[in-house]
């Protein structure tokens, strides 16, 4: 257990403050590559104490920080442990996690924190126990799931996929193995094109994953536009709340405010950032910059218009700032006399959206033009698909083995090699179908502990 | 039966074949002294069935014997009528020498090896019983009450234990090639606890040479150069001293035994024993294979001072006469007369993984199993067994470390490795595609992986120390240079690159990256490189093989580290599985019987799930610190 782990630990959504635990050998020299306290460094602080701060990511400050330092062994999990206090949003806190990982420490599994502490003697024995019954549970749990998952979907294209690779590779070994006796010889081409076929199956299982993780994971979507176009009161309709700070004047919202809204088949996590704009105003100024750094990071950007106005120049401002971006243009105030048609806007964005956030219509239509967006039409929750990470390791692996004997295969080295590439392919595949040992298990079982902890 | 005290040995060795061979020597050039037991002197080191050493991964083992300090290699080197390397073309990782040995002269060759070896005994007498003291071995007796002590016990009883043979409807108790059988020891292990189980084989009719007409079929030669299986023969002295021949049965073959199949004890039902898949009787390949017209057989010699001719790929149990007819209907052996028949035989042998992966008995110390015995098949996998055995059972008379080669380490470490931990349902023949790092065990580097290993226990002398690190450092200097050292993209060298169909350079680079493209060999830019001195063969081999497949061999790399890992956490072999929370039936069960040493066996155990690991796992870390750090 060398390496460092950071996650949120704090329920997602959007508390006042929200805490990224960093736990390992190497959590404190992290914490101090993300944060610059007010005085010295966290590595010269003892355990139990605080350092008040600024918390960075390699484009410039995120938020203030109190970071708190644990020495091993008196943590949580028994190892040096930096935890992050931050101002709440799961923006910032992802913003937070990312650059600590930039920083040299891994994203915790699920579980992962418990796991060590359990693996440093951090729990008593009747945690312990409960620990191990519920390892226990999960063995024969994972023994069900794995007899269900017989007649699952991706089972039996994991299977398939692997009986391919078996079967071609048994072809090879026998050709190998029995030089003296009358088998046929082995055929690069037909290596190529069942090695081909693999590959191919291999990339649309991978884009299931995609998708599949959009739809589990949401999406994290921007909401931009000038000044009072309305983009807080999109907020509010999207969330049914009042948690933006709705007035007249211009620049009210000077922070990224963020919440979790599930819009029909999607999830979207939505922040609302201070209007782009120039202003001299310090603290809107820090505001403006957070946003343009969301907008950055975003996988989704909602652009909001007046449509009760024609264009001004903050607006050509924010549609440059699109051009590059998976992004949406709604038009609001769509209930007031229009003066913006979608035309000017059509050259950026795909999909213009008339709304009116104040009346809260538009937003059917807005759901209909992200599924299609996102979901491509194509993705068939009943079809094989990739669900959590193990799996998506497998895949990757036996995909970079395939490719792997691909390039063996074209540019002339021996056979053997192939056959030890597909060999392996087909082992990581197997792993699906928990036909194979992995070494990964111990992690998979804690995984199903919840996060953070 | 009246016995009486005959003697006191270090260790007891029962069997005079290929197993036993390896174990007696192994453990007298240790300095122990040793007895082996053979029912028949005339028939120590024979070779009953094929006539040949080595073969796909069986060639592996050989060299890898002869790296640890065995004596097989250099027996054959002796011995050997013609030699061939298999699969040439096919990649540096299943390149596999074979050779027709002369039978007699093999069996001369170790004869004279125990006879002469220093603290070695050799004796014709059957052993009957195992004599053992609340599960210790004690030692063994003879058919004629003779009592040795022993501190140690190797069982390498190969198809003389229980043997029955079988020719069609004729059946008799018998050992190979018309040997007396021994019978009575399997009642005396069954006693000790160990169940027995029935494994068959079979071999084909030795035919007159001056029967056959062999013109009418297709000459194999032997390959020149000659590369020895021993590391400490010298090539030069080589020499092919016969030709194979090979030819097809046809579609009248096929008829005559489809004919006959009852009378066939195996498909009569008279033979329980279950026989190897991968070697079968003609009958099963006429039958499994129905849509075949012709399979492959081959005619090789069984001496060079001897008519008898071997028909490898046409062994059977059909009767005698059956055998006759069909064998007629082959083209050029109308008139065959056959010298010895083809029949298949049966034996008693053990589950293996009632075995340690030292070789040791689980259940009785001291006393060890090696060779068909332990359920293999093939002369190699039993001498690569009697090998390990013999040097287990005097490391552990000396209080010393066991060895135990693990599935990264050698084609041998796999092979005990898959009998201990997941046993046999069939006779077990040694394969590459076994081996999940086969690109690391090569036949070519078979010194390089194991030579220190068996430097270290003491079985290889100082002299073919010096000449092993001499080779190794001389490889090392090479891969250095050429990876240090650069080459001028000269016009020279662009014609010969284009004209192996490889993209020409235009600025310059280190040798490594041209001798890594597929087309090029290491031999290719000689005439470029000024520096390279001239290097022996088998050096320049492992520089080139080294870096053409470093990708791949530091791929491997990574899996062995991952591998031994697990290996590294070792089981306590007083577990109570029984009590560990959350372990499923099965698992309890297969981890009971099978005791693994370590969490790397128990995760190769079949029916011990992922799941269960992580239970092991846990608890290893958990509970297994409060042990007091040791488990």
């Amino acid at each position: 257990m060398e390496d460092t782990i950071a996650a949120i630990a704090t329920p997602q959504g959007s508390g006042g403050l929200g805490v990224i635990r960093i736990s390992g050998p190497n959590a404190i020299e992290i914490g101090d590559r993300v944060t610059r306290p007010l005085q010295g460094t966290l590595a010269q602080r003892k355990g139990y104490t605080c350092a008040y701060g600024r918390v960075y990511d390699d484009q410039g400050e995120l938020d203030e920080v109190v970071a708190t330092v644990f020495r091993a062994p008196h943590s949580y999990t028994g190892e040096d442990v930096v935890e992050l206090s931050i101002h709440g949003g799961a923006y910032l806190l992802r913003g937070v996690l990312r650059a600590c990982c930039e920083a040299g420490a891994r994203p915790a599994e699920a579980g992962e924190f418990t796991k060590r502490a359990f693996l440093n003697g951090k729990l008593d024995l009747t945690q312990a126990e409960a620990v191990a019954d519920l390892i226990a549970a999960q063995g024969r749990q994972s023994a069900k799931a794995a007899l269900a998952a017989r007649d699952g979907a991706l089972f039996r294209k994991a299977k398939g996929i692997a009986d391919l690779l078996v079967q071609e590779e048994a072809k090879l070994a026998a050709w190998i193995d029995y030089p003296e006796e009358d088998i046929e010889e082995a055929q690069r081409t037909s290596l190529e094109d069942a090695l081909q076929q693999a590959k191919k199956e291999f990339s649309a299982l991978l884009e299931t994953y995609q998708t599949g993780k959009l739809l589990r994971e949401g999406i994290e979507t921007v909401i931009v536009g000038r000044p009072n176009v309305g983009k807080s009161t999109l907020m509010n309709l999207l969330t049914d709340s009042e948690r933006s700070i709705v007035t007249d004047i211009p620049g009210t919202t000077r922070d990224v405010v963020t919440d979790t809204v599930r819009l029909g088949n999607l999830i979207l996590h939505l922040s609302d950032t201070a209007g782009i704009r120039e202003t001299k105003d310090l603290v809107e100024q820090a505001g403006v910059e957070r946003a343009k750094n969301a907008l950055q990071k975003a996988q989704l950007v909602l652009a909001v218009f007046d449509g009760s106005t024609p264009l001004k120049e903050d607006d050509e401002q924010v549609i440059k700032q699109c051009k590059d971006a998976v992004a949406v243009a709604l038009v609001n105030k769509n209930d007031l006399p229009q003066q913006l048609t979608a035309d000017a806007l059509a050259e950026t964005f795909d999909h213009v959206i008339p709304i009116s956030a104040r009346e809260g219509k538009g937003a059917e239509q807005l759901q209909k033009t992200l599924e299609a967006l996102f979901l491509k039409g194509s993705f068939d929750p009943e079809a094989a698909n990739i669900a959590n990470e193990r799996q998506l390791e497998a895949v990757r692996k036996a995909e970079e083995n395939v490719k792997e004997a691909l390039t063996a295969l074209q540019s002339g080295v021996s056979l053997d090699a192939v056959g030890v590439c597909m060999e392996e392919a087909a082992d990581a595949l197997l792993q699906l179908t928990g036909e194979k040992a992995g070494q990964v298990v111990v992690n998979e079982i804690f995984s199903r502990f919840c996060v953070g902890k | 039966m009246i016995s009486y005290e005959a003697g006191t040995y270090d260790i007891a060795v029962v069997g005079g074949g290929h197993a036993g061979i390896e174990a007696a020597l192994a453990a007298a050039r240790l300095g122990m002294q040793v007895i082996l037991f053979t029912i028949s002197l005339d028939a120590i080191g024979n070779l009953p069935c094929n006539p040949s050493i080595g073969g796909t991964a069986k060639g592996h083992l050989v060299r890898e014997i002869d790296a640890l300090g065995g004596e097989m290699g250099k027996a054959a080197d002796a011995t050997f009528l013609q030699s061939r390397l298999l699969n040439r073309g096919k990649g540096p990782a299943v390149h596999s020498l074979r050779v027709q040995a002369d039978r007699k002269s093999y069996h001369r060759y170790m004869k004279e090896a125990l006879e002469n070896c220093d603290g070695l005994d050799v004796k014709q007498s059957e052993i009957i019983q195992i004599l053992a003291d609340e599960g210790h071995v004690t030692g063994v007796m003879t058919e004629l009450g003779a009592v040795f002590s022993a501190k140690a016990v190797i069982l390498a009883t190969g198809t003389y234990l229980g043997g029955k043979i079988y020719v069609g409807e004729y059946s008799a108790q018998s050992g190979p090639d018309g040997t007396h059988p021994a019978l009575p020891l399997s009642d005396s292990l069954r006693e000790l606890g160990i169940p027995l189980r029935r494994f068959k084989t079979g071999t084909p009719a030795r035919v007159d040479r001056r029967s056959l007409d062999l013109t009418k079929t297709q000459i194999q030669e032997g390959d020149n150069p000659i590369i020895p299986f021993s590391f400490e023969t010298d090539p030069a002295t080589l020499e092919n001293k016969v030709v194979c021949y090979m030819t097809y049965t046809n579609e009248k073959t096929h008829q005559v035994i489809r004919n006959n199949l009852s009378r066939s004890p195996l498909y009569g039902g008279a033979i329980e024993g279950i026989g190897p898949r991968y070697c079968p009787s003609i009958e099963d390949k006429v039958v499994r294979f129905a849509d075949k017209e012709r399979h492959q057989l081959f005619i090789e010699p069984m001496g060079i001072d001897t008519n008898e001719m071997y028909l490898q790929g046409m062994s059977s149990s059909l009767p005698e006469e059956v055998q006759l007819a069909f064998y007629r209907t082959i083209e050029g052996f109308e008139n065959l007369k056959i010298m010895r028949n083809a029949y298949a035989i049966e034996y008693d042998c053990i589950d293996p993984t009632a075995l340690r992966a030292t070789l040791e008995f689980k259940k009785v110390t001291g006393l060890y199993g090696a060779g068909q015995f332990n359920g293999t098949s093939g002369y190699e996998e039993a001498a690569a067994q009697g090998l390990i055995a013999g040097i287990n059972a005097v490391r552990q008379i000396r209080k010393q470390e066991p060895l135990i080669l693990d599935r990264a380490s050698s084609y041998i470490g796999t092979l005990i490795d898959d009998l201990v931990i997941k046993g046999c349902n069939e006779p077990y023949r040694m394969m590459t595609s076994r081996s999940e790092y086969r690109l690391l065990l090569r036949q070519d580097n078979a010194d390089l992986r194991l030579t220190p290993i068996g430097r270290e226990i003491g079985l290889i002398s100082d002299s073919r120390w010096e000449k092993f690190v001499e080779k190794r450092q001389a490889i090392q200097m090479e891969m250095d240079r050429l990876k240090k050292e650069t080459f001028s993209p000269t016009e020279a060298l662009n014609q010969l690159l284009v004209s192996r169909e490889t993209s020409p350079v235009s600025t310059g680079g280190k040798w490594d990256e041209l001798i890594r493209r597929p087309q090029i060999s290491y031999a290719d830019l000689a005439p470029f490189d000024e520096n390279r001195k001239p290097l022996p063969l088998d050096v320049a081999e492992q520089v080139e093989i080294a870096i053409k497949y470093e990708g791949y061999i530091k791929k491997q790399l990574a899996q062995v580290e991952q591998m031994r890992q697990l290996e590294g956490k070792p089981l306590p072999e007083d577990l109570h599985y029984k009590e560990i929370r959350g372990l499923r039936i099965e698992a309890v069960e297969k981890l009971d019987r099978l005791r693994p040493a370590n969490i790397g066996q128990a995760s190769r155990i079949n029916g011990v799930s992922p799941a269960d690991i992580s239970v092991l796992l846990i608890w290893l870390e958990h509970w297994g610190k409060g042990r007091g750090g040791h488990l």
